[in-house]
């Protein structure tokens, strides 16, 4: 049990750990990157193998994919990050509405979250594509608008059993408004599940867009984004496979870091996991 | 147990209904038309547009529009591409036996190679095969599926030259054995994760316990207690993974250029064909909707404890 416990916070660390170089590599692309991820095509240098000078290869028109690997990563974390502000903000906004104030607006936004459950999140975000047409903007839209219902349920569900709670009474007793109830005595209650939940959706979002880009759909090229960088290798890869291989890896060991971070969160947030491990 | 079926039934009316609203406001609320702006960089022909505009009653109210629309569906009606001269509802049908084939196959690997993982490291929990499965649980649910796709392609059909690199083959099974792994790992270390929760949850109920006492052979209780009682919980999640995984067949099918809905929804996409699309998402959302339906009747026949009311 023991072992169990601190294997889960080897899992914060280490997604702590991945998390963070992510970032890092993001937001200092330009100081790390050998190469212009755009404008230093070079054809004479097509499809060369991983070298000293070309460190994961080049690609079909002759870019650097180690540098555009790097800034790959920019396109995979603003989508994780803006369409969970999105989600975080849209589900606990709906969760709370429908947990505090209860009949119409409780059944009118549970009725609607569970018609969104119905549907699988990658078909929602399609039917989004297919209506708006493909690029990084519309995948935000996709992904950002769509994937709330946990986030809801939980809030929801949160609010349901604080609100009977003698301290929120109490609150209600001392004549406390409603925002301030909301916000002060029952918004802390929620906050961490919804934490995880986000996390966890971060990396959710990260390989959904990998995935549409791969369709096509996302980022256009010539962006560097990793799911559009292994969309253009699918009909060079027996050729030239570190074409597929280094973006793979990236979005691979990023939404690891992810999950890892956000398994090693919960287990130290849910009190019943706490409990169980110690 | 009938009337809990139909009851059961009754309740995927208004699902569809919101379903078929929301899509409906996706196509028709959007600024500037989709239809007619896609109409436009086709660079259709006047007929075509008229038609177009005949077609989506442009001039009608909006709530007129969705009764139609809706009218239409309950006909089996799905309208007609833009694009070529066919019934939406015949072609998507046409292609429904390929996904089906790909999402049964992925589902049925999931739960054979699964279930069994999960029961060992719920029986051996804290053992090396308990960790293993907690390690590549983490690890597939965090690679992406097309990628595997491609680099299974490349070790099993470049190298090793065992199987066919993509396309349906005529239903030739070694033409799926790809597309099917590809699609069905990622739930099997899922599934595995959740069979172990299951059955350690039932492993710590009192008649386990009660069983022990009585002296039964640790097999029976492995076997009549623990794995019937588990199966429910399992089942159940099965079903739900379905939805994900029905999902995950669009990008599955375009790897390995498999002809199924999903390969015929991303074309559409492509080339604004709205009503294919809409076809397609349409008959994903019901399949997924019927399985979650089938899931919870045989649960009920399963867990003969459950009360229907």
């Amino acid at each position: 049990m023991t072992m169990n416990r601190v294997f889960h916070q080897k899992n914060l660390f280490f997604g702590g750990l991945i998390i963070a170089l992510v970032i890092l590599i993001a937001a200092f692309a330009p100081l790390i990157a050998p190469f212009d991820p755009v404008n230093d095509a070079d054809l004479m240098n097509a499809e060369l193998p991983p070298s000293a000078s070309h460190l994961f290869g080049t690609d079909s028109s002759g870019r650097d994919v180690f540098s555009r690997v790097l800034y790959g990563a920019r396109v995979s974390l603003s989508v994780g990050l803006i369409t969970q502000i999105a989600n975080t903000i849209i589900g606990v906004s709906l969760g709370l509405v429908a947990g505090y104030f209860g009949r119409f607006w409780d059944e009118l936004i549970m009725g609607t979250t569970n018609i969104m459950l119905s549907i699988p999140v990658i078909v929602f975000a399609l039917a989004i594509m297919s209506a708006l047409g493909p690029g990084l903007f519309n995948i935000y839209l996709a992904l950002g608008l769509t994937n709330w219902s946990y986030t809801c349920r939980l809030t929801r569900a949160q609010v349901l059993s604080v609100k009977k709670s003698d301290y929120v009474n109490a609150a209600v007793v001392l004549g406390y408004s409603k925002t301030s109830i909301i916000f002060g005595q029952i918004m802390p209650n929620v906050l961490g599940p919804v934490l995880v939940i986000a996390t966890l959706g971060c990396a959710e979002a990260i390989l959904m867009e990998a995935a549409l880009s791969f369709l096509g759909l996302g980022a256009q090229p010539p962006m560097p984004s990793w799911g559009g960088m292994l969309s253009s290798a699918r009909d060079l890869f027996f050729t030239a496979p570190w074409l597929a291989i280094f973006p793979g890896l990236a979005i691979f060991v990023t939404v690891l870091g992810l999950n890892l971070f956000g398994d090693g969160l919960r287990d130290i947030l849910d009190p019943r996991s706490v409990l169980k491990n110690t | 147990m009938l009337s809990f079926a139909i009851r059961r039934l009754l309740q995927f009316i208004p699902t569809i209904l919101g379903i078929t609203l929301i899509m409906f406001l996706l196509l028709n609320l959007i600024p500037g038309n989709a239809a007619l702006s896609s109409a436009g960089k086709l660079e259709l022909g006047a007929d075509v547009i008229e038609k177009l505009k005949a077609d989506l009653q442009l001039d009608k109210p909006a709530y007129v529009r969705y009764f139609n629309y809706v009218g239409r569906l309950a006909q089996g009606d799905m309208g007609q591409s833009y694009l070529r001269r066919y019934d939406v509802a015949d072609v998507v049908f046409d292609r429904l036996g390929a996904t089906l084939k790909l999402a049964f196959s992925a589902i049925g690997i999931a739960i054979v190679l699964g279930v069994p993982l999960g029961f060992i490291a719920a029986l051996k929990q804290g053992t090396w095969p308990d960790t293993l499965s907690t390690v590549v649980a983490v690890v597939s649910v965090s690679i992406p599926q097309f990628w595997l796709g491609i680099l299974l392609m490349y070790v099993f059909s470049y190298m090793m030259h065992l199987l066919p690199t993509s396309g349906y083959g005529d239903g030739a099974s070694a033409n799926l054995v790809m597309p099917a792994m590809t699609l069905g790992l990622g739930y099997t270390a899922l599934l595995a994760r959740i069979t172990r929760a299951a059955v350690v949850e039932v492993l710590s109920a009192d008649y386990i316990r009660t069983a022990r006492a009585k002296g039964l052979s640790e097999f029976r209780i492995s076997y009549r207690h623990v794995f019937r009682n588990a199966f429910v919980l399992i089942l159940t999640t099965a079903g739900l993974l379905f939805g994900s995984l029905i999902g995950q067949t669009v990008v599955v099918e375009r790897v390995f250029s498999w002809p199924g809905i999903g390969s015929l929804l991303v074309e559409s996409i492509f080339q604004r064909d709205i009503p294919v699309a809409q076809g397609c998402l349409l008959v994903i959302v019901i399949v997924f909707l019927i399985v979650n339906l089938l899931v919870d009747i045989l649960y009920s026949v399963i867990n003969s404890q459950i009360d229907f009311k």
